[in-house]
């Protein structure tokens, strides 16, 4: 019997006026896979990651989540399925005025009224699980290195045990030691939590220390996924130069397409 | 002349849109205002930014304000022996219109100009879609408590201001104007009525729940980038300003009944 898909696309369109950023996505991520993502910038990836846990709606297609259709649901099954997701950003996205203590812990502080000692308690634990100084907790994020607000980033992703991942661009602006710690910091995480994962990564190295599964999107279309393994034998030209780093190929500079600045009120 | 119509009617339409996004999301931040959970420590915090660091700025406005009132009072009253009512002038100025207007204006630069720029910055930096993904809606954590911490603190802030405005203006009075003080404090009363000091703090309320809209208001759609912010920014307190000068226009006419 054929094991339901942890994700499954099927369709999936998003444009910003006359900017068709994904044309139709089809994708599927097996329950504890790692899929990662790659393509040049502005093609769509980090909108497709947005689609996934609702903060962009798709204009068409099918999203679900363990076979169950998580488009059109409402704002409060939206809001019960993010609590199924633990996401990292690009730039860590970790908030300026509160300490690392309560960012890692914002979530499990407003949904379950955690008090500040235990809440002071889990960060301490999870932050040097991500071998991090307990002193850390203390201190605010524009006070930490960028490696440093990676691991808390990742550490406010894990804390209450999702069962998905989402990282873009998890290793983005860091020197390859700190992003080989990171990237064994996230296999560590996802066999610990039994996790799927999905993450944008251009770093080919992270890529193939990650990936179980990878696929390239390119003008808006998924144009081809597979096993990492097979990524070098992939046949398809934009692979072949993207893997490898090449100047020439079909793959050009022109103009990307862009996720919009100006998100809906909710 | 057909050029001409459609520019007219593109600034209409491109007025109309904005006036019904600023409205729609007025609307969503009262919601939330009132839904809980209730961030208390995002409205302590804002209350404390708001009402107390703004004091300093407030109070010095309008201390020399109703310093230079008085002044100005008593040279225009003094050329038909009307002296006596500077006192009455200040004080019916300053609780009326100075103060919540000058309080107003002060607190848009001060106030308006910071909550665009920090939600404008959470915006560009992704700390919005972060909120989302922690399942806690932006509008509530961010945008609520703010504008509720503005109308509250705006009264506050206008209430200190006048006693401030009118004690600059009993200074000059009694010290450069020669009143006599007790009769300075006299007039400052007699002709004073609550009325002036509510029409005073309602407008106030008002502006400050526009100064805290218009902040959160171009910071939550902030463009990108550091321009982006800097224009959201420029948009708040230019923004602000203008409507705090038309609400008092109708705030007034309002009390006055037209």
């Amino acid at each position: 019997m054929a094991v339901t898909p942890k994700i499954a696309l099927s369709g999936v369109t998003k444009s910003f006026d006359a900017n068709h950023v994904l044309k139709g996505i089809n994708l599927t991520v097996a329950p504890q896979e790692s899929l990662v993502i790659i393509g040049t910038s502005g093609r769509g990836k980090s909108v497709l990651m947005k689609c996934l846990n609702g903060l962009i709606t798709p204009d068409q297609g099918s999203i679900k989540i363990d076979g169950q259709e998580i488009l059109g649901q409402g704002q409060a099954a939206l809001e019960d399925l993010r609590r199924r997701f633990g996401m990292t950003f690009q730039f860590g996205a970790l908030f300026d005025s509160l300490p690392i203590w309560e960012n890692v812990t914002f979530r499990l502080r407003h949904q379950q009224a955690l008090d500040k000692n235990e809440a002071r308690d889990i960060a301490e634990q999870t932050i040097i699980q991500l071998g991090l100084a307990a002193s850390v907790i203390d201190q605010y994020p524009a006070e930490l290195s960028g490696g440093m607000q990676k691991r808390v980033a990742l550490a406010r992703a894990i804390v209450d045990k999702p069962e998905i991942l989402l990282f873009d661009e998890p290793t983005s602006g860091l020197d390859p030691i700190t992003g080989g710690v990171i990237d064994r910091l996230i296999i560590d995480a996802r066999e610990r939590l039994g996790a799927t994962t999905v993450t944008i990564s251009h770093d080919m190295a992270s890529v193939r220390r990650i990936a179980d599964k990878v696929a390239m999107i390119h003008n808006g279309v998924i144009i081809w996924a597979g096993p990492a393994e097979a990524m070098n034998e992939s046949g398809v030209p934009e692979v072949h130069q993207f893997v490898h780093g090449l100047a020439e190929g079909p793959l050009t500079n022109e103009k990307p397409a862009a996720a919009p600045a100006k998100m809906a009120t909710s | 002349m057909h050029g001409f119509v459609q520019n007219t009617g593109r600034t209409a339409l491109n007025f109309l849109a904005a006036f019904g996004r600023i409205t729609l999301f007025s609307v969503t931040a009262v919601r939330w205002i009132f839904t809980p959970p209730y961030y208390w420590q995002q409205l302590l915090r804002q209350t404390i930014d708001i009402g107390y660091f703004s004091l300093p700025v407030v109070g010095l406005t309008t201390l020399f304000s109703g310093m230079v009132l008085a002044l100005q009072s008593y040279t225009g009253f003094a050329r038909f022996s009307a002296e006596d009512t500077v006192a009455t002038v200040v004080v019916l100025s300053v609780t009326r219109e100075l103060g919540p207007v000058l309080a107003g204006l002060m607190v848009a630069g001060r106030i308006g100009a910071s909550m665009a720029a920090e939600i404008g910055t959470m915006r560009v930096t992704d700390q919005i879609d972060a909120l989302d993904t922690l399942s806690t809606r932006p509008m509530q954590y961010l945008v609520a408590p703010r504008l509720l911490a503005g109308t509250i603190c705006l009264p506050f802030l206008v209430l200190v201001g006048d006693v401030i405005g009118v004690f600059g203006g009993y200074l000059v009075g009694v010290y450069r104007l020669g009143f006599n003080p007790s009769i300075y404090l006299a007039r400052t009363l007699e002709y004073l009525e609550i009325s002036d000091v509510t029409l005073g703090l309602v407008k106030a309320a008002v502006f400050g729940f526009l100064i805290a809209l218009m902040g959160c208001y171009h910071g939550y759609h902030s463009g990108r980038g550091a321009q982006g912010v800097g224009r959201a920014t420029t948009n708040a307190v230019v923004s602000a300003s203008i409507l705090i000068l038309i609400a008092n226009y109708i705030v007034t006419t309002m009390f006055f009944g037209g």
